[in-house]
């Protein structure tokens, strides 16, 4: 059979870069092929797909070298245009792609750039509803879809060109997991029913391999380091040494002494063959120790019978009590809408409760104003872009002491204590820009400590990270959680997180409180898991796979065990 | 905060008639009202007017705060034309009658109110059929009616998308906004204005950063799948003519017809009550 992509000693070099960004590429893959390109931030996943669909060098200027054949076709040549007849691509954000002022209009975007005939468009766009499961949707606005129609939505707009690659760039970025399950799925069904190969880039490797790939294809710095099938990689240890987090059972069972075969087939931990390994990991369990529980018991802050609602018949939030104690690190966790957000605009004033109270070491701070109460109470946005507004960063971090007239020597000393804590002294007199992403967030974050609170939020600390800079911010946020005492909440629907990071999580589904437990439990808890689009952490099924009474304690000992090791990762 | 007059869905004749024959309907209109000064013909308008206004069933939330806006710039307007220009009614009308002494120099004149309240009438011509075009027009359905009349499709894209992410660039402004306050960037009415105006860059900054993050992303998107290859495009959203827009149409050339002849039978565009 011939290859429909076909690289032959590749290479590529951005512009602006002195030295190529992939290299020595030689890859084939084949129609109907379902393969995963995974590696590393900055290993040259993206650019390689980049390549496929022409927007390098097309959009992105640079020196190619070597052969890239397309189903016959040479991308350069052909364009981003002549591509996208061939190439679907799926974007990261499908938020950002969503280009149509309804689902029906963005799924006939490509066909009215191509001026097919309005009949036809409307046939079309049916057609590719459907295979969506977006038929009932058609006319609703972006604004009235989650995470995962969205996706679907954006799937829908490349197939109604009857493409015969499908390209996804980071498809699960972005999504909570339950979501990320069904995207998942929804791709695997596509590939079996519509003829197409499909090509996905991704660093969530346990989310992908929720249903089969072919092969999975490895990459770091730019070079291609592993092209296996998936129980053979996961056997071996080439994802470790990349920085690519490998599914949890694996290394469970690897702590346990264990040393994974093909031929148990470890893809999936439904189905596979534990024989040989039950027995280890049971004993491993009776062996761990238990992590120890460390509660101040006093409480930092506590909201009482909280409700809030922006129109009466659509309450946000329906009477929500909680306490977060002094030192905690906490997470609140539940899909995108559940109020997590709503949550904390209440607790920094930006919106004021209908009803209930909200306390902070006791006081009611409801007479407080929201720069009151950004005192006591920082909160990190998602992205640092969102909050950088001075080009310098000691001017960025001072920011806060100065508009509230804090004396200028006193500001340079605070400032220049909080850009050590924060690993940034060096840097104090450089431009923001010449910053990285992750560097960026830990400005973002020196910004607010520097005002000293006694309570930091962040919402979704590690969007869109990769495993190591993931690991670079949390590892981060302990430090200042343990060094400072420094209550730490986070919004988020990262289950490693939650799970490695904080001692308790608040589930929040549909405006009400429905659990409020250690993360073990939570993820172990199959009801709750569900109603909070959650997923059941693989743990969980190791556990009861291998017969062991309690699972939430087995993942209890196994995060404490793997912090244990924390350390010494990066 | 509040959608400003967009686009809202309902089943009425308005929302239903193309969008082209409301961009027709109201470029004329328009036209019409900008050319002609005949009070009769302009107050003809206002009823029509506001009899589609009533028709489109919109409610009074969705313009207020336009609406509040429009009027606030025709008092002033009107101000401005009296102190400027006391007497360009009597120039126009030919008589000075006057009412009342005001200020040396600016008497008020019978002539001056009438030429006012022509103004101001023309302003409620106009008003009412803006409003029913924005919130009876899908913006995707406008954007394909003005390629129609022969605007570049990139640029008619551009309006409509604009108008999409409209909502998203207000969300983003409040998250930035309150975020900022939270550190102490006091944006309220506290703040003295000096400040208030230097701290806008504080949230002006962030907000273009992420508003440029997410246009790359846009135009990548778009590009992938083939905006601005060909020469020309078709528009799903784009509504074919029926029996009504015919009506339409053709009722709104006859008006203006009409209008011109009546408005110009004396040779010039106002209409003297006095002669």
């Amino acid at each position: 059979m011939k290859p429909i992509i076909e690289f032959r000693n590749f290479s590529f070099q951005y512009r602006t870069q002195t030295e190529p960004s992939i290299q020595d590429i030689n890859l084939k893959i084949y129609p109907g092929e379902k393969v995963l390109i995974t590696g590393p931030s900055g290993c040259g996943k993206s650019t390689l797909a980049h390549c496929i669909n022409a927007l390098n060098p097309c959009s992105f200027s640079g020196k190619t070298d070597g052969t890239l054949i397309v189903d016959g076709k040479t991308p350069s040549q052909e364009g981003v245009f002549g591509m996208s007849k061939t190439v679907g691509t799926v974007l990261q954000d499908t938020s950002g792609q969503f280009i149509g002022l309804t689902v029906a209009e963005d799924l006939a975007f490509a066909l009215e750039n191509d001026a097919v005939p309005q009949k036809e468009l409307f046939e079309r766009v049916d057609r590719a509803a459907e295979i969506v499961g977006m038929t009932a949707f058609l006319k609703h606005s972006p604004t009235e879809l989650s995470g995962g129609q969205m996706q679907r939505v954006s799937m829908g707009g490349v197939l109604v060109d009857d493409v015969s690659i499908l390209l996804f760039d980071e498809p699960l970025a972005n999504l909570d997991p339950m979501t990320g399950k069904t995207t998942i799925e929804l791709i695997d069904e596509i590939c079996h029913t519509q003829d197409v190969t499909v090509v996905i880039i991704e660093h969530r490797l346990e989310d992908v391999l929720y249903r089969d790939v072919d092969r999975i294809i490895v990459m770091e710095e730019g070079r291609i380091v592993a092209d296996e099938h998936p129980d053979v990689l996961l056997s071996g240890d080439v994802l470790n040494k990349t920085g690519v987090r490998e599914p949890l059972y694996v290394t469970a069972i690897k702590h346990a002494g264990g040393v994974i075969r093909p031929e148990d087939h470890p893809q999936h931990i439904e189905t596979m063959q534990l024989e040989p390994y039950r027995e280890a990991v049971r004993s491993w369990f009776s062996q761990a120790e238990a992590p120890a529980s460390k509660k101040s018991g006093r409480p930092a802050l506590a909201l009482e019978h909280v409700s809030f609602s922006y129109e009466e018949s659509e309450p946000v939030l329906k009477d929500v009590s909680l306490q977060i104690e002094q030192g905690e690190m906490l997470s609140i966790v539940g899909k995108n809408g559940a109020g997590k957000s709503t949550l904390a605009s209440l607790i920094m004033g930006f919106l004021k409760p209908q009803s209930g109270t909200i306390r902070l070491n006791g006081e009611d701070i409801s007479p407080l104003s929201v720069m009151e109460r950004g005192e006591k109470i920082g909160l990190v946005m998602q992205s640092p872009h969102q909050m950088i507004s001075k080009p310098m960063i000691y001017d960025e971090v001072a920011l806060g002491l100065a508009v509230r007239g804090v004396p200028e020597d006193e500001i340079k000393e605070r400032v220049h204590q909080v850009l050590k804590t924060c690993g940034l002294y060096q840097m104090r007199n450089w431009p923001v820009s010449a910053l990285s992403f992750g560097q960026k967030k830990r400005v973002s974050i020196a910004s607010i400590l520097v005002m000293n609170p006694e309570i930091i939020i962040l919402d979704e600390p590690t969007a869109g990270q990769d495993y190591r800079h993931y690991t670079e911010i949390m590892e981060f946020l302990k430090k200042l959680n343990e060094e400072m005492g420094l209550t730490i909440v986070m919004i988020t629907h990262d289950m490693h997180l939650m799970l490695e990071y904080t001692d308790r999580a608040i589930v929040l589904a549909d405006g009400e409180k429905l659990a409020d437990d250690t993360p073990a439990r939570v993820l172990t808890d199959e009801s709750i898991a569900d109603r909070a689009y959650l997923k059941k952490t693989s743990l969980y099924d190791l556990s009861v796979r291998c017969g062991i009474s309690s699972p939430d304690e087995f993942v209890d000992r196994f995060i404490a065990y793997e912090r244990a090791k924390g350390g010494d990762r990066i | 905060m509040n959608k400003l007059l967009s686009y809202c869905e309902k089943d009425t004749w308005l929302h239903r008639l193309s969008g082209v024959t409301k961009l027709v309907f109201f470029l004329l209109w328009c036209l019409t009202s900008a050319l002609t000064y005949d009070t009769r013909i302009l107050l003809v308008m206002i009823v029509i007017s506001a009899v589609l206004f009533a028709m489109s069933k919109t409610e009074w939330k969705q313009i207020s705060t336009v609406f509040k806006f429009v009027m606030f710039f025709m008092i002033v307007n009107l101000c401005a034309i009296f102190m400027f220009s006391p007497y360009q009614g009597t120039a126009i009308y030919g008589s000075k009658t006057v009412l009342t002494g005001f200020l040396p120099g600016h008497d008020i004149t019978r002539e001056e109110l009438f030429y006012l309240f022509n103004v101001l009438i023309k302003y409620f011509t106009v008003v009412p059929s803006v409003f029913i075009f924005l919130v009876t027009t899908d913006p995707s359905e406008f954007a394909a009616s003005l390629n129609l009349v022969g605007i570049p499709y990139t640029i008619a894209y551009s309006v409509a998308i604009a108008l999409r992410y409209i909502p998203d660039v207000q969300s983003d402004f409040t998250r930035i906004r309150n975020a900022q306050e939270a550190r102490g960037i006091e944006m309220s009415g506290k703040a003295r204005l000096h400040d208030r105006i230097k701290r806008t860059a504080s949230i002006l900054f962030p907000l273009l950063f992420s508003t440029m993050e997410h246009i790359e992303t846009v135009s990548n998107a778009m590009e992938l799948r083939g905006f601005g290859k060909k020469k020309k495009r078709t528009w799903y959203a784009l509504k074919g003519l029926h029996r009504n827009d015919y009506l339409v149409l053709i009722g709104t050339v006859l008006f203006m017809a009409a209008a011109m002849i009546i408005t110009y039978a004396d040779g010039n565009r106002f209409w003297n009550p006095w002669i």
